[in-house]
């Protein structure tokens, strides 16, 4: 680095002066850009029904704790933390099963010179740009005809086979896993699936985290195919209880405050995971990168 | 690593522990093959019968053939427009408006992280902060923008304050449409980011030395050596942010309530196909449009492929 500074002349000097500033202006940006959002959460979820309804404001008000109350008492979506939990569960649940056999996957078609393993990788790439969308009609009947409506199978099931995380890995696993440990490994005497949990996947652990991340966000998150398969009130996870909340906007029972309370509330326990897994995913991005 | 050292020992142990391979992959191909596919196809297949509740009354399901198809592809009596085409272009016009700025922003941010040259303080800080608009719920931003933009939100008293009339953001399609891509872009831009900053690091650094010894100004050395050989990166960036576009369904749905207003210039495709599974159970025509929506995304990801591939020749290791 040090020999890279000496070929900078000093015309260059003032050119890397006025680069940094506006790098350091547009960092600021989009950093409020990207804070903004939480701001208003905050503040709304400290207002009241009306006050959310008179217009806009840029400072909190005294309601946090009567909407925090709302939102716990509210039998109409059987109880939040009820719903947190769920969440959580089918959160963890998917987070772990994509992670795990996603890359025992990938680990697969790297490690082991198979018949067919190149076809498989490139299925799984194809695979990878169907909507899941385009699927979700044949999904809700086989989930109908196995009996399996109300339950969390039909959620954390299909997180097994993963496409883009089966991607991600293969393209860590290419480029930073040595084979020479597994060779080691084998001739230390140690079976082969001994050697993924035990040798390979502390290696693997940064693309890991990033992964996991993504997944449990996305699970966390997720709308659309759970309000196809659930419709117990005490099975309900988060984003189905913030649109049964949401939907009496409309009408006169709505309660604005509660539903930016449920939002903030539904936000805070992926922010601690996130900020938890974050230096990974700063690091372990970086090791995982894509050789062009 | 190159490859020809690592594909030597592997082809000469494969004999014994190649078959591994197979039960490492087993559990994968099993669930993609019960949870993906047969839905898949027992979707395509259910586009072939006429099935649908009228009322309370179950119509069908009755073997229609291509019945469903032509119902898609005839054009709407009322102003002889196609429903599936208009749909399909507010999906692209929206997902191009809010994905040009995602991928403009993400290379720019991923070249300040990454330049030796400012060595940027404080990275660890503003690239934890650029992630995290992706935790927040796209319904939960959808309702935040419908506040800020409505007719009481603050851009409106700014307008009326200074002596103008409340206009309707979500009454016209351009504001509309342009909220919705906003926000899809400041939800992804900072995935985006993250992955081309990998993309980046990933490329051999004594070629950025080099073309700094040659005197290659940084514009030169962006477009003549970052770009080509993030363009593998880009491509993947591109498909992916492409296949989520066509996804494109929470932040429409709930800034418009279901209706794609206005005049459904701002409904999507998955909107419409949720409307067949959901309100009107409308199985076959789900399955229709389900078939269109897979055409559609196969033949985008390809003709991004075709235009944005390098040549192979210029690739190392060609393992992939």
């Amino acid at each position: 680095m040090a020999s890279k500074m000496e070929y900078i002349d000093k015309g260059n000097k003032t050119s890397l002066f006025l680069s940094r500033l506006v790098s350091y202006i547009f960092l600021v940006f989009v950093t409020i850009l990207s804070l903004f959002s939480f701001y208003l959460l905050i503040i709304n979820s400290s207002r009241s029904n009306a006050q959310l309804q008179a217009g806009f404001e840029f400072l909190p008000k005294e309601h946090f704790f009567d909407n925090l109350a709302t939102a716990w008492n509210d039998t109409s979506i059987f109880f939040l933390p009820q719903g947190m939990l769920n969440s959580f569960i089918v959160a963890a649940l998917t987070c772990i099963l994509t992670s795990y056999f996603s890359a025992m996957t990938a680990y697969g078609v790297c490690v082991y010179d198979f018949k067919g393993r190149k076809l498989v990788h490139k299925i799984i790439i194809l695979v990878m740009m169907i909507p899941t969308q385009v699927s979700a009609l044949g999904f809700v009947q086989l989930v109908n005809n196995l009996g399996l409506t109300n339950t969390y199978w039909p959620l954390v099931i299909p997180a097994i086979a993963a496409p883009s995380t089966y991607f991600y890995m293969k393209q860590y696993i290419d480029s930073t896993l040595p084979l020479e440990i597994v060779e080691a490994a084998r001739v230390d005497g140690s079976n082969e699936f001994r050697t993924y949990n035990f040798i390979c996947m502390p290696i693997l652990k940064p693309a890991l985290a990033v992964q996991m991340i993504f997944a449990f966000v996305a699970s966390w998150n997720n709308f659309f195919t759970p309000a196809l398969i659930l419709d117990k009130k005490e099975m309900y996870t988060l984003p189905i209880m913030l649109s049964i909340v949401r939907s009496r906007i409309n009408s006169q029972a709505g309660d604005m405050g509660e539903v930016y309370m449920i939002i903030l509330l539904a936000i805070v326990p992926v922010v601690l995971v996130y900020l938890f897994l974050s230096k990974f995913i700063i690091g372990g991005v970086t090791l995982g990168s894509v050789k062009g | 690593m190159s490859s020809t050292t690592q594909a030597a020992p592997v082809k000469h142990k494969s004999i014994s522990y190649a078959r591994w391979g197979y039960f490492f992959i087993a559990p994968f191909v099993l669930v993609y093959l019960t949870c993906s596919l047969i839905p898949l196809l027992s979707t395509f297949y259910n586009s072939l019968f006429e099935n649908y509740m009228d009322g309370l009354k179950q119509i069908g399901p009755n073997f229609v053939g291509l019945d469903n198809f032509v119902t898609i592809f005839t054009p709407r009596s009322s102003d002889g427009k196609l429903e599936v085409l208009s749909y399909t272009g507010n999906t692209l016009i929206m997902w191009v408006m809010g994905a040009v700025p995602q991928i403009v922003f993400a290379l720019l941010l991923a070249v300040i992280f990454t330049s030796e040259r400012m060595k940027i303080k404080g990275q660890g800080f503003f690239k934890t902060v650029i992630y995290m608009p992706n935790l927040i719920m796209a319904s939960a931003f959808a309702m935040l923008f419908f506040q800020i933009f409505s007719s009481v939100g603050p851009i409106n008293q700014i307008i009326i304050a200074n002596g103008g009339s409340a206009f309707l953001f979500f009454d016209q399609m351009w504001s509309a449409r342009t909220i919705i891509a906003f926000i899809n872009f400041l939800m992804w831009f900072g995935n985006t980011t993250i992955l081309l900053m990998a993309g980046i690091m990933g490329i051999d650094q004594s070629l950025f030395e080099a073309a700094s010894i040659d005197g290659a100004s940084s514009t030169q050395v962006f477009f003549r050596i970052t770009i080509p050989l993030l363009m593998p990166i880009i491509v993947f960036v591109v498909i992916t942010a492409l296949i989520g576009g066509l996804q494109m369904f929470d932040v429409p749905q709930i800034i418009t309530s279901g209706k794609g207003n206005p005049s459904n210039t701002t409904k999507t495709l998955v909107m419409a196909l949720n409307g067949y599974i959901g309100l009107s159970k409308n199985y076959g025509m789900a399955g229709a449009y389900s078939f269109f929506l897979f055409i559609v995304t196969g033949a985008l990801s390809f003709i991004v492929f075709r235009f944005t591939e390098p040549k192979k020749d210029n690739k190392k290791g060609g393992k992939k």
